[in-house]
């Protein structure tokens, strides 16, 4: 058994550019993964966990290559095979599940023929009948009909689930030996992505089929992978089997990363990592982790620290791996207590409000009360209307009846149409800040825009007012002559609350406004949030689709579906003892690391 | 039609690069090859049409002394002469200012109006887009060289005509790239943060919107000039533009035609003149347009 | 059943909206060459006209009626395929168009069909072979011969192959009338070759462009990463998504080939449809310039009408959500 090798093992891999310098986007990268197993392999945005999971197809993007390293399937290196017989192992031994299969699907061509093309370009089956007889198998195996009609549809005709089984049975098709899934549930909502995830995890261990699932969402991983590799600015940091890994770190970003991810109880303090992950070619000499790292020596700057083995099957890249496994022992902060509710006349009250994009009717009588200096969450899923509703709230979409009331007097429908100090008391933070703060301004102009307008105060007084948000929310002034895309994702978003809070608002309305960013950022905007809350005297709006964020800031949260407020309540009570059936439904189809470490041991 | 403007982005280091808009875009445009050739050519043309007047042997509408019509190149004419016995290359000098000024003149008033229509179409949406965008495909029925003649038919050669006729054809092509590019930062949601707390509608199309399609706008002021050059020269060429005894590139080329055979250079200095300027022109364009691609990948690779 | 209900109902509407256009732009003609302020008798007969001969040319253009009479005479005239009179010689403009369009159509098509596909093709393999040595010549023949007007290109190749250095083509089509211009091969290659150096450069950018933009999306990705041959991944999966931007620029680009025609068929005395706008605008023939300008505007409709059915045949997305 030990002598067999394994289905899959990568050595030593390197990724680079092809051009310039030849930075490398990965490096020194080696696992192994057997016949049966899945391997998650987790790290941020810009990590380099997909330039891995590429290459384990033997493939890079435009303007990279692999400059060195092994990738072996059954013990043959595919590397050094020709293109041309690497290009036919692709999609046969070695397969792969893309992240988005509403663009991964070719559009003009019908789910049949991708099926098919994919089997005849390989040579599975003498005919075109045994090729049909096994697309009919494997569309069974993904829960999918395998009738005329069925393959007959054009991609854009599925919904996202049925896209994704079908990408599915692409990639098992061929009946492969490995398989990379590339964030395959990423845009699904939850209970279609506890669906994929169930018949991918029965798929690979009932065909012995190596899985490497990539994935930024560690509570995704815990549930599916049996070991996991954690990349962090092209490097492996840390590879060990899940619950070993999740509870007793060795590496101190594992367990930031752990600590920075929200839990439903609530119990711990959501913890945020300073600073942000460095890019190719501007890499520290070192550790690259050592700038943001609170166990970071001197020795740490120096040279990077070698993979070290910690236990069987576990290893890590840091020089004091043994310290940092013995704090992990220790207890982790406990959240703070949020700020009590006040019984106050309603800042915001919602009655009976219908809304309407062109003809699609997507609030249906919906009732809300937010009170001042409460932080009232607005959660749903993707398409239950929590946005509308959000901005019907700050006159930003006017086509809705009903009638919504801020201090006891009704507000018209539509930001122009209301007076100023209603503009100016309600303040909206939108979902990307990638897309609210206009590229051809500084920070420093966008963020003095409401001054200028609301109170027309120019000069050295506006600048004052202007750092002096800017520190509200942890940001220098030195990013005031900054263009938006000089900064990080979390900085941009902290930019655009600035931008909210320089208005003196009564109300924040905030829409997703960490989806877009990093788990370890996230963190530190929602702490940003909550302080607010509690020194500023801010009542909040947070609408979320994660469920696991509200128990941290939120005092009341009212749960959305379909256009409908389907329960509302304490945000305690809703969580612990939740009422409508929806949202125990949602509450169980959230993956949870909590849940998925409770269960593993 | 920006298609003409369709090149390969250029690699753009953000980290390296000048912050401010402006610059970036015409440090990044300048760093190319094309952009320098285009730019040094466009200049040599606008350099001989302007200048060229000054430096110009004869008085562009007198015979040379002793020279017969289409007479080959001599010491005395060194392009030879033209159908009437005048020096060509006095001619060529003097005749290049007409096309840069009729041309000119026509893309500004077509990119002014094209963008105040674009812009107002993309910002109010709903039934004035259709109503103004309609307009605009009314007007692009006609290519720019037929509209400008069925004036001339009316209202006869005259430049006025002329330069109204190739600016108002200009504007609706240039309203289409301007909605184009207007339409999805409209979308963005730092248009809808200026809307709710109820910065005026002007104001928000022009210092939100409109600072954010300059590229595409200089790209397409630059694609305009090329192709009215073209146009401007093209209706000289046929007799509606500068009538004779005017020296302009376009009539020279005309009125030369028959001697072709004998006599190259007064039909052939001005076609190379115009080949070069619109190629000139057009070089600019791309390198332009590739620059801007290219920062806004660099931007968009951020996230 | 129903999709073809649903296409059928687009392309009605399309049609309809084509028919609006029409029948602005025919307004638009008509004011521009007849109900201009001005005497259009006196333009043009000139200053030296006696007053009996501009009473009576006023009256043959109908000039004496009200204003909307006379665009209502006009344009029912239009729709009975009665287009007036010819002043230059009084013979029927539909008589004079008859054998012009047989010409000016025979070198569009020609010059369509040749430099259509080839720019498609172009196009492709220059995307498929983005940065080698052939794309990068494409890209800067096709930036350049693109911005190079028409008249600019005719008198070149002229002297190249017709006066100074080559004399093996004739640079000007001298036909006789009631002739078809297939029987003129020789006198065609020029004017042809002018409109496909107009056309392809075009065609070649956008279909390049789009093939480029379809060879980084995902599908393309997943296509090569299902471990397919790169030529199916470039034919069957990326081209025939890059189509329909393609053929959106390439109707406009034929389009305006009625007007780089104009020129055209000015350089090698072609005797289609555009010499005789040009001689017509030069006699102030205004019944033959109104038809003729009407004419490419039509064409102008009816080549956005074959572009956008093209679109909707190459886009399953298009053709279902129309059902």
């Amino acid at each position: 058994m030990s002598t067999a090798p394994h289905a899959l093992e990568v050595v030593d891999l390197r990724v680079e550019l092809e051009y310039g310098e030849h930075e490398d986007i990965v490096d020194g990268i080696s696992f192994r993964v057997a016949a049966g197993e899945v391997l998650g392999l987790v790290g941020e945005s810009g990590s380099g966990k997909t330039t891995v999971g590429l290459a384990v197809l033997g493939h890079t993007r435009r303007g990279a290559r692999v400059a060195r390293g092994e990738v072996r399937v059954e013990g043959r290196d595919i590397l050094t095979l020709p293109p041309l017989e690497r290009q036919r192992l692709r999609g046969r031994l070695v397969s792969y599940v893309p992240q988005d299969p509403a663009s991964a699907l070719s559009p003009a061509m019908r789910i049949g023929g991708q099926l098919e093309e994919t089997l005849s370009e390989h040579g599975f089956g003498a005919s075109d009948a045994e090729r049909r007889a096994r697309i009919v198998e494997v569309l069974a195996e993904v829960l999918l009909p395998s009738d005329e009609t069925f393959l007959r549809r054009y991609p854009h005709q599925l919904s996202g689930g049925q896209q994704q089984r079908v990408a599915l049975a692409m990639a098992f098709a061929n009946r492969p030996r490995v398989i990379v899934l590339d964030e395959p549930t990423t845009g699904l909502d939850v209970t279609t992505q506890a669906h994929v995830l169930e018949t991918v995890r029965a798929l690979c261990a009932t065909h012995g089929v190596a899985a490497v699932y990539v994935s930024h969402d560690l509570a995704v991983v815990a549930t599916l992978a049996m070991r996991v590799a954690v990349m962090y600015g092209g490097r492996l940091s840390e590879v060990g089997p899940t619950g070993t890994l999740f509870r007793l770190a060795a590496h101190p970003y594992t367990r930031r990363l752990v600590e920075a991810i929200p839990e439903l109880s609530g119990k711990h303090a959501l913890a945020s990592i300073p600073g942000t992950a460095p890019r190719p070619g501007h890499r520290p000499a070192g550790c690259f982790f050592a700038p943001r790292c609170a166990y970071a020596l001197e020795a740490c700057t120096v040279a990077p620290p070698p993979l070290e083995s910690v236990a069987a099957d576990h290893v890590v890249r840091c020089i004091r791996h043994a310290d940092v496994m013995k704090d992990a022992a220790a207890a982790r902060p406990a959240a703070t207590a949020r700020a009590e509710i006040a019984d106050e006349d309603a800042l915001i009250t919602v009655r009976e409000v219908d809304a309407w994009y062109g003809v699609r009717h997507v609030l249906h009588g919906v009732e809300l009360v937010i009170r001042p200096r409460e932080c009232l969450a607005l959660v749903g899923e993707s398409g239950s209307g929590k946005t509308t509703l959000a901005r019907c709230i700050a006159g930003l979409h006017t086509a809705y009846s009903g009638a919504i009331s801020y201090r006891g007097q009704p507000l018209e429908r539509g930001a122009r149409a209301r007076d100023a100090n209603a503009r100016r008391e309600i303040q909206y933070v939108f979902q990307s800040p990638y897309n609210s703060l206009n590229p051809r301004k500084t920070i420093g102009q966008i963020v003095n825009q409401p001054l200028r307008h609301f109170f027309s105060l120019g000069g050295s007084e506006a600048r004052r007012r202007v750092v002096e948000v800017l520190d509200t929310v942890q940001l220098s002034s030195t990013v005031l002559d900054r263009y938006p895309h000089q900064l990080s994702g979390g900085e941009r978003q902290r930019a655009a609350i600035a931008r909210a809070l320089i208005a003196n608002p009564q109300l924040l309305v905030c829409d997703e406004v960490t989806s877009a960013l990093d788990v370890s950022v996230q963190a530190a905007i929602i702490d940003v949030l909550a302080d607010l809350q509690r020194e500023l005297d801010i009542g909040l709006l947070f609408v979320t689709h994660n469920l696991a964020l509200i128990r941290t800031l939120s005092q009341e949260v009212a749960v959305m579906s379909e256009g409908r407020i389907v329960e509302r309540g304490l945000v305690d009570h809703v969580l612990d003892r939740p009422q409508a059936e929806y949202t125990r439904k949602l509450l169980s189809d959230t993956p949870s690391l909590e849940a998925a470490l409770a269960a593993s041991g | 039609m920006s298609d003409l403007a369709l090149g390969e982005p250029i690699e753009v280091d953000l980290e390296t690069k000048p912050g401010r808009p402006w610059r970036l875009l015409f440090s990044t445009a300048w760093g190319q090859h094309r952009t320098k050739i285009g730019l040094g050519i466009t200049l040599l043309i606008v350099g001989v049409a302007l200048i060229g007047p000054l430096l110009a042997p004869y008085s562009p509408d007198q015979g040379v002394e002793g020279q017969l019509p289409f007479a080959s190149p001599s010491s005395d004419a060194w392009f030879g002469t033209d159908d009437l016995g005048r020096d060509v290359l006095s001619r060529f000098l003097s005749g290049g200012v007409s096309v840069l000024i009729l041309a000119g003149l026509s893309t500004a008033i077509g990119i002014v109006l094209g963008v105040a229509v674009g812009l107002t179409a993309a910002y109010s949406r709903g039934k004035l887009d259709d109503l103004l965008m309609r307009g605009m495909d009314v007007l692009l029925s006609l290519p720019q060289i037929v509209f400008a003649l069925v004036l001339a038919a009316t209202v006869g050669p005259e430049l006025w005509l002329l330069v109204l006729a190739v600016g108002l054809t200009t504007m609706p092509r240039a309203a289409r790239v301007t909605r184009g590019a207007a339409v999805e930062v409209v979308e963005k949601d730092f248009v809808r943060a200026a809307e709710a707390i109820g910065i005026p509608r002007r104001r928000i199309l022009f210092s939100e919107v409109l600072p954010n399609i300059t590229s595409p706008l200089i790209v397409e002021t630059s694609l305009r000039m090329t192709f009215n050059v073209a146009v401007v020269a093209g209706l000289s060429f046929l007799g509606f533009g500068l009538q004779p005894p005017a020296a302009d590139w376009g009539l020279m080329i005309n009125e030369n035609r028959n001697g072709l055979a004998i006599q190259p250079w007064p039909v052939l200095l001005p076609v190379i003149a115009i080949a070069l300027l619109t190629i000139g022109t057009s070089l600019i364009g791309d390198g332009i347009s590739r620059a801007a691609i290219g920062i806004e990948r660099g931007r968009g690779g951020r996230e | 059943m129903s999709i073809r209900h649903g296409i059928a109902g687009f392309v009605i509407r399309r049609l309809l909206l084509g028919l609006v256009t029409l029948w602005i732009t025919s307004v638009i003609i008509f004011a521009a060459t007849q109900a201009l302020p001005g005497d259009a008798a006196r333009s043009i007969l000139g200053r030296s006209a006696t007053p009996e001969s501009l009473e009576a040319l006023r009256q043959q253009l109908g000039l004496d009626k009200p204003v909307l009479t006379q665009y209502w005479e006009w344009i029912s005239g239009v729709l009975t395929g009665d287009l007036g009179t010819s002043l230059a010689n009084s013979l029927p403009v539909t008589e004079v168009l008859s054998d012009r369009l047989v010409y000016s159509l025979f070198l569009m098509v020609l010059a369509a069909v040749i430099s259509v596909p080839l720019g498609i093709l172009l196009g492709a393999v220059s995307a498929s072979r983005r940065d080698s040595a052939f794309d990068q010549t494409t890209s800067v023949a096709t930036l350049g011969l693109a911005a190079l007007p028409e008249f600019v290109v005719g008198i070149t190749l002229v002297v190249l192959f017709s006066t100074t250095v080559f004399q093996w083509l004739p640079g000007v089509a001298v036909t006789e009338p009631g002739v078809g211009p297939w029987h003129y091969p020789k006198e065609l290659i020029l004017p042809v070759v002018v409109l496909v150096i107009a056309v392809v450069p075009y065609t070649a950018r956008i279909m390049r462009a789009s093939t480029v933009e379809i060879l980084e999306s995902d599908f393309v990705e997943m296509a090569r990463l299902k471990g397919l041959p790169e030529r199916r991944v470039l034919w069957r999966h990326a081209v025939p998504n890059a189509l329909a931007p393609t053929f959106q620029v390439t109707a406009l680009n034929l389009a305006y080939l009625a007007g780089g025609i104009v020129v055209v068929e000015a350089v090698f005395n072609y005797q289609g449809v555009g010499l005789l706008l040009v001689d017509s605008v030069r006699g102030r023939d205004m019944p033959v310039v109104q038809a003729v300008a009407l004419l490419i505007a039509a064409l102008y409709v009816v080549l956005n009408l074959l572009a956008d059915l093209a679109t909707i045949l190459v886009s399953p997305r298009l053709r279902t959500s129309l059902s």
